[in-house]
């Protein structure tokens, strides 16, 4: 059966659908559905000053290529890269040349932030010193940095390249862990108030799944090499990925109900969570925290502690 | 005999199989968690295959 517009070889069929596109068609596809949730959800406005957080894997640079794309067309925003290398020995300094080399190509500006200048040390290092896992320091240090940073580099909006699957993974993890109030924060556009001391996020590939968005990498040749990172299998969203994987193919379209329930409720979470907990300042850093101390700083205080025993 | 790689078990198998449809099965591969290449380009799980056709695997997954 040929692609659905034309008579063309098909590179993919659509989950939960029987439609059937070339790689054409396909491309056209995914730019106009990305482009239709940037508008549909007011991701961008003209004048924004957007930080694209990229970790050069096939799906910030998807987005880095769409952004760039739509920047050129229609001139009323700016975007630059940021990235955050962890240290993670034989991954990430891989990913950070395909980042790299995409931003010199495209002519975008990139900033570069490391664990090892910003917290003493790389993540490989910090988990021979430890007992902890990866992502409990990845997670926090990671976000701590991207907001910060964004701050300091003036932009007012921050997109990733988070798709439907790590959404619907995102839900089903709060779901289990009854950390409902992290779910309020969701959302293609993330954020419950505007807080000038958190950057808000956004996610055009919001409605892509991971087949999607890898697909078109491919047919962009965004990036070819396989970039999952080492510390991934020990993590609970590993479990919950896999979990939906075997979903998905049993129940085809488990991963979009997923997605579309939850942003039926979102409005009613926002409601519910408006003034629930109040945004300190953290008394080690400053930077915006719910509790007295940040995780960050905690992290990095038990570091020491170790240090010193 | 289809050649297949598999990339994120950096890895080469060969399976008797018909379409990738039956060799994701074999294998226990998720169809979800992988792209189909044969030849550099992008095939569907049902296309029929040949003997000593070459296939690639990849990992769609992306970071973690």
């Amino acid at each position: 059966m040929p692609c659905k517009n034309c008579l063309q070889k098909p590179v993919i069929k659509l989950t939960n659908s029987n439609i059937q596109l070339c790689k054409q068609h396909f491309i056209k596809y995914f730019e106009k559905k990305v482009l239709n949730t940037i508008s549909n959800y007011k991701l961008i406005e003209k004048g924004d000053r957007i930080g694209v957080a990229i970790s050069g894997g096939k799906d910030s640079l998807t987005v880095l290529n769409i952004l760039n794309l739509l920047k050129n067309k229609t001139k009323k925003f700016e975007i630059e890269a940021i990235a955050i290398d962890e240290g993670i020995k034989g991954y990430r300094d891989k990913t950070l040349e395909n980042a790299k080399k995409f931003c010199k190509d495209n002519n975008i500006k990139l900033h570069i932030f490391s664990y090892k200048d910003e917290f003493g040390d790389t993540l490989d290092n910090f988990l021979k010193k430890v007992n902890m896992k990866a992502c409990s320091i990845c997670g926090p240090f990671r976000r701590y940095l991207l907001n910060k940073k964004s701050k300091e580099l003036g932009f007012n909006k921050l997109a990733t390249g988070h798709n439907l699957d790590d959404e619907a993974q995102t839900i089903i993890m709060n779901y289990f862990r009854r950390n409902i109030e992290t779910s309020a924060r969701l959302g293609p556009l993330t954020g419950i108030v505007n807080d000038k001391r958190f950057i808000r996020r956004i996610k055009p590939l919001y409605f892509m799944t991971q087949k999607e968005a890898a697909t078109y990498a491919f047919l962009k040749n965004l990036s070819v090499e396989f970039n999952e990172c080492p510390y991934s299998n020990e993590s609970y969203r590993g479990d919950v990925m896999k979990m939906l994987n075997n979903f998905e193919a049993k129940y085809p379209g488990t991963k979009n109900s997923i997605i579309t329930s939850f942003l039926e409720i979102l409005p009613l979470l926002h409601k519910h969570y408006k003034n629930y907990t109040p945004i300190n300042n953290c008394k080690i850093c400053n930077e915006p925290c719910s509790q007295e101390i940040c995780q960050t700083c905690k992290i990095v205080e038990s570091f020491k502690k170790v240090k010193k025993d | 005999m289809v050649n297949v790689f598999i990339e994120r078990e950096n890895k080469n198998v060969n399976v008797k199989a018909k379409t990738a449809k039956q060799i994701m099965k074999i294998l226990n591969i998720n169809p979800e968690t992988v792209l189909i290449v044969k030849n550099n380009e992008l095939i569907l799980a049902e296309d029929l295959l040949k003997d000593d056709d070459e296939l690639r695997l990849l990992s769609v997954i992306s970071g973690g």
